[in-house]
């Protein structure tokens, strides 16, 4: 839902930040070792016989997750992958591999590892679509012995189109447009000069929002305009799943802005994933444009602290 | 072994099956790799070779010249345009530089779209064996 301009000095700070570590779901064995020369087409006899080495282009597969999913991965890289989908960054590929080896592998060896977010690059368009390039580093054990390293970097990225017609498109649908109306005009007007604008009864002094023709307390229709401070907190959220609505991107969270002034809005949390966003969290009001036009007022939550 | 020597090609025909069998050798089960539809839904046209065996191909490229005696120490990569099924993967690679028994290759691997891989693998030979 952010602009995604915005969201590039929140995924900056997960750099240095530990990916994951664990260790490779099968020690180095010969039944992968010759199931990969297969598929290579590698008849190398080194990786052959009664005392093969492992292909060291193999390094990565030891520790590849699988079909049953990753396991030692950090809440810092679910994080930042979370992050980047939020920002419409959903679709990932695969763009360099820098590895370097220190010892054969034998079978027979566990593999284990370390792995920590190397880099995260500003917003790059690409022939595939926009989105930011993620460079992790992997240090990789054999039997507890330094045996390689492994660079990689992936860009995630929100894809230009889909390819086939038919297929839904990740975006392009615009949002519903606000309806403005002569009772409503006002806060409009505010939002477009990026001012939050609440009602005051001018009889009784109640604040309301949304705004109406006349005060829901004493009937008064005089009411002032008085700008909010953009201070708040999240009273309450849901985290919208199903059904998906062309112009948004699920999951995200719609929220209960309880503003300092008493009253309640609903509204977007920017600057955190939908599953950081929390009741009673601090929020502080801001502008986005979008659709390349409208101006909406949505609320930042902090960005998280930080542990090196 | 020569600064400028240039090892002979490498055309690897690219089936569906080959992409197929290295995603799986590879432990990689994202569905681009093997998955026609979902790729198209990921605004692929096709399924498409994964970087392990483009990885593995460009390792395989130079230990096929050197032998199996020979060591690899660093293979580097860069993915260019995807090689998708159909489309055969012509490795070429040409020694950059020479230190004592280890050498610098370069490869290049291009298919009908263009450059797949841009790559440097850096390679030691065992000392000659005395006569």
């Amino acid at each position: 839902m952010d602009d995604p301009e915005d969201v590039y000095p929140l995924l900056k700070t997960y750099e240095g930040r530990p990916a994951g570590s664990g260790r490779g779901k099968d020690p180095v064995n010969a039944p992968m070792i010759r199931h990969w020369c297969e598929a290579m087409g590698d008849a190398n006899p080194a990786y052959a016989g009664a005392d093969p080495v492992a292909p060291p282009t193999m390094l990565q597969a030891w520790i590849m997750d699988g079909l049953s999913g990753p396991t030692g991965r950090t809440a810092a890289y679910g994080e930042l992958l979370a992050l980047l989908d939020s920002a419409g960054c959903t679709a990932v590929v695969a763009t360099d591999c820098e590895q370097e080896y220190l010892r054969p592998l034998r079978p027979g060896n566990v593999i284990t590892f370390d792995s920590v977010i190397e880099s995260v690059s500003p917003r790059k368009t690409t022939r595939l679509g926009t989105g930011h390039f993620v460079t992790t580093r992997t240090d990789i054990r054999a039997d507890g012995e330094p045996a390689g390293t492994h660079r990689f970097r992936i860009l995630k990225y929100a894809p230009a189109k889909a390819f086939a017609k038919g297929v839904r498109e990740e975006s392009g649908a615009a949002r519903p447009r606000p309806v403005v109306n002569r009772d409503n005009a006002g806060f409009w007007e505010g939002v477009a000069e990026r001012r939050l604008l609440i009602q005051r009864c001018d009889a009784c002094a109640a604040l309301r929002f949304p705004w109406l023709p006349g005060c829901g307390g004493c009937g008064s229709p005089e009411w002032t305009a008085v700008e909010a401070s953009g201070a708040g907190t999240v009273f309450s959220y849901v985290v919208v799943h199903h059904p998906p609505f062309p112009a948004f991107d699920p999951p995200y969270a719609v929220a209960l802005i309880e503003l300092a002034e008493g009253i309640r809005m609903i509204s977007n949390i920017s600057g955190v994933p939908h599953d950081r966003v929390r009741i009673g969290m601090p929020v502080e009001l801001e502008f986005v444009r979008v659709d390349g036009g409208q101006l909406l007022p949505v609320f930042r939550a902090p960005a998280p602290q930080v542990a090196r | 072994m020569r600064a400028g020597d240039e090892l002979p090609a490498l055309t690897v025909p690219v089936t569906r099956t080959f992409v197929v069998a290295g995603a799986i050798a590879s432990r990689d089960f994202q569905d681009v790799h093997h998955d026609a539809e979902a790729a198209r839904a990921k605004g692929s046209p096709d399924i498409f070779l994964n970087i392990l065996t483009t990885n593995g191909l460009v390792g395989r490229f130079v230990t096929d010249h050197f032998g199996p005696r020979a060591t690899l120490v660093k293979v580097s990569i860069r993915l260019g345009v995807p090689n998708y099924p159909g489309d055969d993967l012509v490795l070429t690679g040409r020694i950059a530089s020479v230190n004592d028994r280890t050498a610098e290759v370069s490869v290049i691997g291009t298919n009908r779209l263009g450059r797949h891989v841009t790559g440097t693998v850096t390679v030691t030979l065992p000392p000659p064996v005395p006569a």
